[in-house]
């Protein structure tokens, strides 16, 4: 083994610790080019991701930057910032810690550019930032590390497309870059290394000790979970009864919107008064700050949360974490649970609360795979287009490049290995001149070539504008909420354009957990007072909803093929045991479609068990079907696990609704004009520079009659220039994100032409709960128009027209 | 026709779904705010890099409504151009389709705020044109009357049963109209804004750009 400075191994004695074994096993492959450390919460991660650096920079020696560590929240690029300065100077090492986000001024980030700490610690936005720079070769020259903390999160998103594209720039800058990354449980921690190794280079992994197995169970309530919907508000009281006996719980929920519902009965029913406090990505910054703090001075009980306190910050004492609604997803789940109880091998403590009867199996589906340790995860596929264009861009601002050079660096980032020229000149000629099929622009083009070959921006003032717009973040057209009248007008959250756009004067609504009053609309701000009592609508809330993923979609498959259930619930085995009396259970390799009628319309259910987006999208593609089958389908409604269709006319024969041949065509021919694509196309235009989403001199797009709806833009390439990159992209994904046409096609794959067709008198145990499901889709051609036509009787009547 | 018939300032008018406006008495159709060359404006000026085809759109849009109209005058009632520069840039092709929508009829450019000054197109070029009782200019004034303009490319939202639609529109009091905007690449004002609100009396309609146009209140 090798030994540590002394100064490191006096520190760890004075604080009577020893070093983990995976800490020391960081410290000998500090000389690898790749090392990933997958450790559980709590097992001093950060720390053994920082000793090869701090044992380095012992001696004084070094100048300039160090280290650069990249986390995926600010906060916690702060929280580390307290959590290494407290050893580094009781080791008395002589190193500058400093951090770099969007919320550090703007001469501290001028000053560390120029004279950077020996640690920075920062976010992928802003790295990529200072990568744009002229002078990004002199900032980073001298740079031995970068750690890359929480890189199971950055994963999943096109952020962490965005990181590995700038370390590619590293690599370049500061040649011999050692990469470090840390990451909770994951199911495929080679595809994950991956991802972090400099290919073609090996990345090894180290595995921590996972600690102690999770003390996790479904929470017993004396009430019956009802058949539908989400929430769990029928859990309320026991819930409050398990708060009352621990010290801090984190009550995690699956959408923002059921965390406000939820956190407003739980106040309700609060009858001690538990200090409570509620946490999402929609709240106002202030708001969130404030429960933060409280949470790490223990003034909090409990906090309702959603995703937003997904990630490693250390909040304290948090005893028991509960789940709930379906945890959709087993990883998650674990990473959740991980958040209770942060000291190594202790048992973290965490319940389930299932929302509806269905839940329950998935629930209990869910535990047994965190028993078995059985995680899941999709595949992510090759890196996206748009934020590679936006790259090209990054690497333009930052100055002259050679396009061979450029192409190189980008196939050393895993998922971009096996980006073929022909992609990369597209992209190029993209962000060069718009790559339109009509040449236009010649002498306005974005990028230049060089006499000697190089290319670069044509005009270089346009290199603020890039650096304005870097970041794959896209928010969607939100408004902020303020209080009226008071001082400043305190912000409260955030919630959608479009549901701002449904709000009149009166109407109440929930943010932050308190009942608000609609008063107006100012200068695109909404404004509200507070209101007592009356029933609120809800705000509609942008965040995330996954679908069930596919190995726990197996699990409950599984399960079904159980003769009986001993493991569940009395009423929900009841409930499985009725509808294989009356229908059949779905199995994985075969389609089961019930047709039943009920309540004078024929309906005809489809158990595909492929997650809510694809079900969503199997919904259309049916019902497109349907109609010219002749069935006159009058519409749909999807969840996890099953899409319920009703119409005029009964189903005879399902098996040619499922024919594979036309399915794609089908599919393209009714997305090309839908606003799935719509909002798909703006994303990916933003990230990849078609268009700016925000203005030099601070302008942003909203209100303005200068700007125009991307749907245009969207509209105009479609008729003149089908082929474009930017539709190319745009197809793919939505192919992959909310439409999710893969899992269809694994499910057309699996059951291979195999229907259990079941036709029946009465609607069926499993069905039933599909009635009562919100989220219903009418069928109709033109939506919109058909919804004027509809409405015009009422609208003019309204006006006081004929 | 799908046309939104109305009467303003005594005289009938036609609100066509394209944004034209048609004077059938005057065989007059009216069209405002093309902002021709907007694109290629936005990339000499180093910004995005858009589609190069919404000059053929808007063009195709007109010769649509002519053919359909047959006008014996044609207003285009400002910012028929991004900036005279953008003119200039026009496209062969495009220079060819507006000659030949001009021909065999008379053709009014009023000035518009962009693309002030000369236009080395065919045409009468005037600041305001009065026809009739309706006068037709740019930018609406405060104290006009029986005034046709556009300028503010006005749209209206709407919620419906929960879903919120924005939709171009015309404006229309007693004193005044206000077109919406005719080009491809214009985004809109919402008629809730201070300056519309201001600007349009309490008894004022909005016009949506539906098939046909609907006519309700102004959403202020």
């Amino acid at each position: 083994m090798i030994a540590f400075p002394p100064q490191i191994d006096a520190w760890f004695s004075s604080q009577g610790w020893s070093i983990h074994p995976h800490q020391s096993a960081m410290f000998e492959a500090a000389e690898l080019p790749a090392v990933m450390l997958i450790a559980p919460t709590g097992g001093g991660k950060t720390m053994a991701g920082f000793l090869p650096t701090l044992a380095e920079l012992a001696n004084g020696e070094h100048t300039g930057l160090h280290t650069l560590y990249i986390s995926p929240l600010k906060a916690l690029a702060a929280d580390i910032k307290r959590n290494l300065r407290r050893p580094v100077d009781e080791m008395g090492l002589p190193i500058r810690i400093e951090d770099r986000t969007g919320d550090t001024p703007q001469s501290r980030r001028k000053r560390q550019r120029a004279d950077p700490p020996h640690i920075l610690l920062t976010t992928p936005e802003s790295l990529a930032l200072l990568t744009s720079y002229e002078d990004a070769a002199r900032t980073f020259k001298g740079l031995k590390r970068v750690i890359v903390d929480e890189i199971h999160a950055l994963a999943e998103s096109k952020r962490g497309d965005q990181l590995l594209l700038a370390l590619s720039r590293l690599d370049a800058l500061a040649p011999g870059l050692k990469r470090i990354g840390l990451s909770a449980t994951v199911e495929d921690p080679p595809a994950l290394a991956n991802l972090l190794a400099r290919q073609p280079e090996p990345c090894k992994i180290l595995l921590a000790d996972p600690g102690p197995d999770p003390d996790i169970a479904m929470l017993e309530t004396s009430e019956q979970p009802p058949w539908s919907g989400g929430g769990g508000k029928y859990a309320i009281p026991a819930i409050l009864n398990e708060v009352q006996k621990h010290k801090t719980t984190l009550i995690f929920h699956n959408t923002r919107a059921q965390a406000e519902i939820f956190f407003h009965n739980l106040w309700l029913a609060n009858e001690d008064s538990l200090p409570i406090g509620i946490h999402h990505g929609a709240l106002a910054r202030e708001q969130r700050e404030r429960v933060e703090a409280a949470m790490v001075a223990g003034k909090l009980r409990a906090i309702v949360c959603t995703g937003s306190l997904d990630l490693g910050i250390d909040w304290g004492d948090v005893d028991l974490v509960i789940q709930v609604g379906a945890p959709k997803n087993v990883k998650r789940l674990v990473q959740r649970i991980g958040r209770a109880n942060h000291r190594y091998n202790a048992p973290s403590k965490a319940l389930l609360v299932p929302a509806n009867r269905f839940e329950v199996v998935e629930c209990v589906a869910a535990l047994d795979a965190v028993k078995a340790r059985d995680l899941d995860g999709e595949p992510r596929g090759d890196g996206p287009l748009d934020v590679l264009c936006q790259h090209i861009l990054i690497r333009a601002a930052a100055g002259p490049f050679q396009a061979e050079i450029l192409f190189e660096e980008i196939r050393s980032v895993g998922a971009y290995a096996g980006l073929s020229r022909d992609t990369f000149e597209a992209c190029l000629d993209f962000v060069a001149t718009g790559g339109y099929a009509l040449k236009a622009y010649d002498q306005w083009q974005r990028l230049v070539q060089r006499p000697d070959g190089q290319w670069q921006l044509r005009d270089p003032r346009g290199a603020q504008r890039v650096r304005m717009n870097i970041g794959t973040i896209i928010d969607s057209d939100k408004l902020k909420v303020q209080l009226k009248h008071s001082r400043g007008g305190r912000p409260l959250g955030e919630v959608e354009e479009g549901f701002a756009a449904t709000l009149t004067q009166g109407d109440t609504f929930l943010i932050g957990g308190r009942i608000v009053k609609y008063q107006g609309l100012r200068e695109m701000v909404v404004e509200v007072t507070r209101e007592q009592g009356r029933k609120p609508r809800v705000a509609v809330f942008s965040g995330t909803k996954f679908s069930t993923s596919t190995q726990l979609s197996d699990r409950i498959l599984r399960m079904f093929r159980q003769d009986s259930w001993p493991n569940l619930p009395q009423h929900t085995s009841d409930w499985l045991a009725l509808h294989r009396h009356v229908s059949k259970l779905p199995e994985r390799d075969r389609l089961l479609v019930e047709t039943f009628p009920h309540d004078g319309l024929q309906h005809c259910c489809a158990y595909g068990f492929a997650g809510k987006n694809a079900q969503q999208t199997l919904g259309l593609l049916l019902t497109q079907r349907m109609e010219t089958l002749g069935y006159h389908p009058l519409g749909f409604v999807s969840t996890d696990y099953a899409t319920l269709i009703w119409g005029l006319d009964q189903v005879d024969d399902p098996a040619p609704l499922f024919v594979r041949e036309n399915l794609t065509e089908t599919l393209e021919g009714w997305l090309a004009g839908n606003a799935v694509m719509k909002r798909t196309f703006k994303n990916a235009a933003v990230v990849a520079g078609l268009i700016d989403r925000n203005m030099p001199g601070g302008k942003r797009r909203s209100g303005r009659q200068a700007t125009f709806s991307t749907d245009i833009l969207y509209d105009t390439l479609r008729k003149y220039d089908p082929d474009h990159l930017m539709l190319k992209i745009t197809r793919q994904e939505a192919m992959r994100g909310l439409v999710d046409f893969g899992r269809i096609e694994a499910l057309l794959d699996r059951i291979d032409g195999r229907i259990d067709h079941v036709a029946l008198d009465r609607v069926t145990p499993l069905a039933a709960p599909l009635f009562l499901e919100v989220g219903k889709v009418p069928v109709f051609g033109s939506a919109e128009e058909k919804l004027i036509e509809q409405e015009r009787d009422a609208l003019m009547s309204a006006a006081g027209l004929e | 026709m799908n046309e939104y018939g109305f009467s303003f300032a005594g005289s009938h008018l036609a609100a066509l779904p394209s944004g034209a406006l048609y004077w059938p008495e005057e065989k007059l159709l009216c069209v405002s705010d093309l902002h021709l060359g907007k694109s290629e404006r936005m990339a000499r000026r180093g910004g995005p890099i858009l589609p190069p085809y919404e000059a053929r759109e808007t063009l195709a849009k007109l010769a649509d409504d002519i053919q359909t109209t047959a006008p014996k005058t044609v207003i285009c009632l400002g910012d028929s151009f991004d900036d005279l520069a953008a003119m200039r840039a026009l496209e062969d092709e495009a220079r060819t389709q507006i000659l030949a929508l001009m021909a065999g009829r008379r053709w009014i450019w009023i000035e518009g705020n962009h693309d002030a000054g000369p236009v080395d197109l065919g045409g009468t070029h005037l600041d305001a044109v009065t026809i009739g009782p309706l006068t037709f200019r740019h930018i609406a004034t405060k104290a006009g009357v029986a005034e046709i303009s556009g300028h503010y490319h006005p749209k209206a939202r709407v919620a419906l049963r929960g879903r919120s639609l924005s939709r171009p529109c015309f404006l229309v009091d007693q004193a005044r109209l206000i077109l919406p905007a005719y080009g491809t690449y214009t985004g809109g004002l919402h008629s809730h804004t201070d300056v519309l609100c201001d600007l349009m009396g309490g008894d004022a309609k909005a016009i949506l750009l539906t098939t046909p146009p609907l006519s309700i209140p102004m959403p202020r």
